[in-house]
């Protein structure tokens, strides 16, 4: 039982919030937002420099071996900035199924050059039809001569825009799940790009007759390690959720302390002072929830997504509250998009919307409720 | 960081579990078990027990006769016990007037109380809150006034648990009328069977005779028997009541509750299913389940950072506002699921010594009662509003 960081995961901690404090404060967000999809991001440089890339992989694929604790670390730093960047999307996803899945000449044309800040990818595994389930997916993938061939849709492929490839997951013949890394210029597939609701770049994809060819291929019984992937994302967005719910809760707290009204500070009311505790309770209930996740990814994989699970829906319900209390506290201020909070509520209320929401996870651990008993 | 426990941890728990399978008293297991009232003698044959294995005072320093645990074995210990239906030990000697005597008490306090402590000689009770004097506890009225060696002490204490057994009271009266409201207030140790002690039960919504009131009518009290300086019983108070709280989420039990809840909720039918199977009733085992999740590590992360010495302070406000909220829940999951079982209500086999010859109901008799006894979860020791207040205060900056 040991919940102390090491003297590097503390650098790492200090390093980045500095770094987010002189880059990311609000209007240069503001800016980074609106610069077009395929205007390089200096900060990735910065985070090539600081070996951000490399942390979350391990050294046989040339990364710097990084644990759960120190991705959690580094989103719960870019959750506090509302950094967007694509670190989980661009990064994180497709470069832990390329270390998994990948064999040496895949590795070194896509995962290496990755991890240099040289491209980004995406990864592509949710259909409408399927809501939140990974496997239950119909784009199709058929053998055709040598190479293989690609139909279906995707939706909500986050950093698509911005990405060398994509690692698109598709269902074989057989009823396995495969998946196929497709270069974004690939005669056949189509984007629609746009924007959500909580500024990530997203788009929606159709593969009409996508010719790959064998190379292309990561797997063709890729079941266990996506699953595996969408652990180690779950466990990130848990972070990054703390990172925003932390400044959700400063924000909203210097602004009860800040505003009068009735001749004294908003912070002086009783009923305003518990429903910040009520906020604060849930963020710190939310952080434990964010170190089980993160220390829990090298379990057996039932137990594992069980913790997952519980820690994704957990703070969920978290992550709304504190945001619905932010929004709340701040008054009229908080409906307004200059009022930096709301950008945090709206992060943290569709947080829930990426990678399973409270109720897809609820089920998952009601499902699994007496075994674990 | 590293959510699992340590070889050495493992250990101590396997330890922990082989004593309690061996050591404590199928009889006590069994009335712990079905939730009855234990008798005065049951918790001293216990706490006997534990005293001799030197694991009675968790809490103690090695140089006081406690074991050196550190937070995560006292919190390894906790559950266990828990998990083996061992009684809970009675606080108010060993875990909160002895911190104060090691802390504010003078040496020859501390050679006489701390070992009759751990001995299990004294029972003591806590004289802290008054009729007009609950959340707001400095307001208190309980006179003290200087004569001579002794001081006579008038007025009356109230919600004094497990009063009945005492031999020994610590108690919060006021020794200075004219002093502002916390400056005024001395800690001392009075023997129940002084002169002008009256104790009367209070019988609780669940029937229970748990909480007592005592009146004390010109009760002449030594000097000697005061800890600390005239005027400083507000600093020894606030010092009890945060003192090593890494209990006060009562995770143990929780887990405790929680096991029990999902067998109950599997064996008992809801149209010819287990009522676990029934969307609603599940949906909120599997939120008591998400909760208690999250309430173990924040615990854990409270006692983790008291590993160094320091002590939890608002922290612990958080665990307790959350803990008891979570034991409220599981104990009205339990009356829930207990359906029609839950109504029958015995009360001398309860809190007596009274026979139930059916099993049946002997196993489902606690259920109501237990769940109306929690409420106290969330007013006793500050009840949770106040505790909100704590936080807002101290930790917020509020």
């Amino acid at each position: 039982m040991d919940f102390s960081l090491t003297d590097e995961q503390r650098m790492l901690a200090d390093t980045l919030d500095r770094l987010i404090a002189d880059r990311v404060a609000p209007e240069q967000r503001r800016a980074m937002l609106e610069a077009p999809a395929d205007e390089p991001l200096a900060l990735w440089q910065t985070f090539a420099e600081l070996g951000l890339l490399h942390m979350p992989f391990a050294e046989e694929v040339g990364g710097l071996g990084g644990e759960g604790t120190d991705l959690m670390l580094i989103m719960q730093a870019l959750g506090r900035g509302l950094v967007p960047a694509p670190y989980l999307a661009g990064l994180v996803l497709p470069g832990d199924l390329l270390a998994r899945l990948g064999d040496a000449g895949q590795q070194a044309r896509w995962l290496t050059p990755l991890l240099e800040g040289e491209h980004q990818l995406a990864l592509a595994w949710q259909e409408n039809d399927a809501r939140y389930d990974a496997h239950g997916i119909t784009t199709a993938a058929r053998q055709d001569g040598d190479g293989w061939r690609l139909d279906g849709n995707k939706q909500l492929v986050l950093n698509a825009a911005s990405a060398a490839a994509l690692l698109v997951t598709a269902r074989l013949d057989d009823g396995r799940l495969g998946l196929f890394v497709v270069p974004a210029d690939a005669p056949g597939l189509s984007r629609r790009d746009y924007r959500t609701i909580d500024d990530q770049s997203a788009s929606d994809l159709t593969l009409d007759a996508v010719s790959l060819s064998d190379a292309s291929c990561l797997g063709l019984d890729v079941a266990q390690a996506l699953d595996a992937t969408l652990a180690l994302g779950r466990a990130a967005l848990c972070a990054e959720a703390v990172g925003a719910m932390e400044v959700a809760c400063e924000q909203t707290l210097d602004y009860l302390k800040e505003r009068q009204q009735f001749g004294t500070s908003l912070s002086a009311f009783q009923s305003l002072q518990h429903r910040m505790v009520d906020m604060h309770l849930h963020l710190e209930q939310a952080r434990s929830m964010a170190i089980l996740a993160a220390t829990s990814l090298t379990l057996p994989d039932a137990e594992r997504d069980y913790r997952l699970a519980a820690a994704k829906a957990y703070c969920g319900e978290a992550a709304r509250f504190v945001a619905e209390q932010a929004i709340q506290l701040h008054g009229g201020m908080g409906m307004s998009e200059e009022c930096y909070v709301s950008h945090y509520a709206k992060h943290l209320v569709m947080f829930d919307h990426y990678l399973g929401d409270v109720d897809h996870h609820l089920d998952h651990v009601s499902d699994h409720l007496v075994d674990a008993a | 960081m590293n959510l699992t426990y340590s070889a050495e941890e493992q250990a101590f728990r396997q330890d922990v579990r082989d004593f309690l399978a061996t050591s404590l008293p199928d009889d006590i297991r069994e009335r712990v078990r079905l939730g009855r009232r234990l008798s005065a003698d049951d918790h001293v044959r216990w706490q006997n027990i534990l005293s001799e294995r030197g694991w009675l005072a968790a809490n103690w320093p090695e140089a006081h006769g406690g074991p050196g645990w550190g937070p995560v074995q006292r919190h390894i210990f906790d559950e266990e016990c828990a998990a083996a239906h061992a009684p809970t030990v009675v606080p108010f000697g060993v875990n909160m007037v002895a911190p104060v005597i090691m802390k504010f008490g003078s040496e020859a306090q501390q050679r006489h109380y701390l070992p009759r402590i751990l001995a299990n000689r004294d029972w003591w009770c806590q004289g802290y809150s008054e009729p007009g004097a609950g959340s707001d506890l400095a307001s208190l009225k309980t006179r003290a006034v200087r004569d001579g060696d002794h001081y006579v002490v008038t007025g009356q204490k109230t919600w004094t648990t497990l009063g009945q057994h005492a031999n020994m009271m610590f108690c919060l009266v006021r020794t200075d009328p004219d002093a502002r409201k916390q400056a005024g207030i001395s800690f001392l140790l009075i023997d129940m069977a002084s002169p002008g002690i009256t104790i009367r039960p209070i019988i609780t919504l669940d029937g229970a005779h748990e909480v007592n009131e005592v009146f004390l009518d010109e009760v002449r009290v030594p000097v000697a028997n005061r800890i600390g300086e005239e005027g400083q019983g507000w600093t020894c108070a606030k010092f009890l009541l945060t003192h090593e709280r890494t209990g006060i989420a009562g995770l143990g039990h929780a887990k405790q509750a929680l096991r029990h809840l999902k067998s109950l909720a599997t064996r008992v039918p809801h149209r010819g299913r287990p009522l676990l199977e029934l969307a609603s009733f599940r949906q909120r085992v599997v939120k008591a389940e998400l909760e208690l999740m999250a309430l173990e590590v924040t615990n854990l992360r409270v006692i983790a950072a008291a590993q160094d010495g320091s002590v939890p302070g608002a922290e612990s406000s958080l665990l307790k506002v959350r803990g008891s909220e979570l034991r409220q829940e599981l104990s009205e999951l339990t009356r829930r699921a207990l359906g029609p079982a839950a109504l029958p209500f015995f009360p001398d086999f309860l809190h007596g010594d009274g026979e139930l010859d059916d099993p049946t109901l002997a196993e489902s008799a606690a259920g109501a009662a237990q769940y109306f006894n929690r409420r106290k979860l969330s007013i006793y020791g500050g009840a949770n509003e106040i505790q909100k207040s704590i936080v807002a205060k101290t930790i917020l900056g509020m």
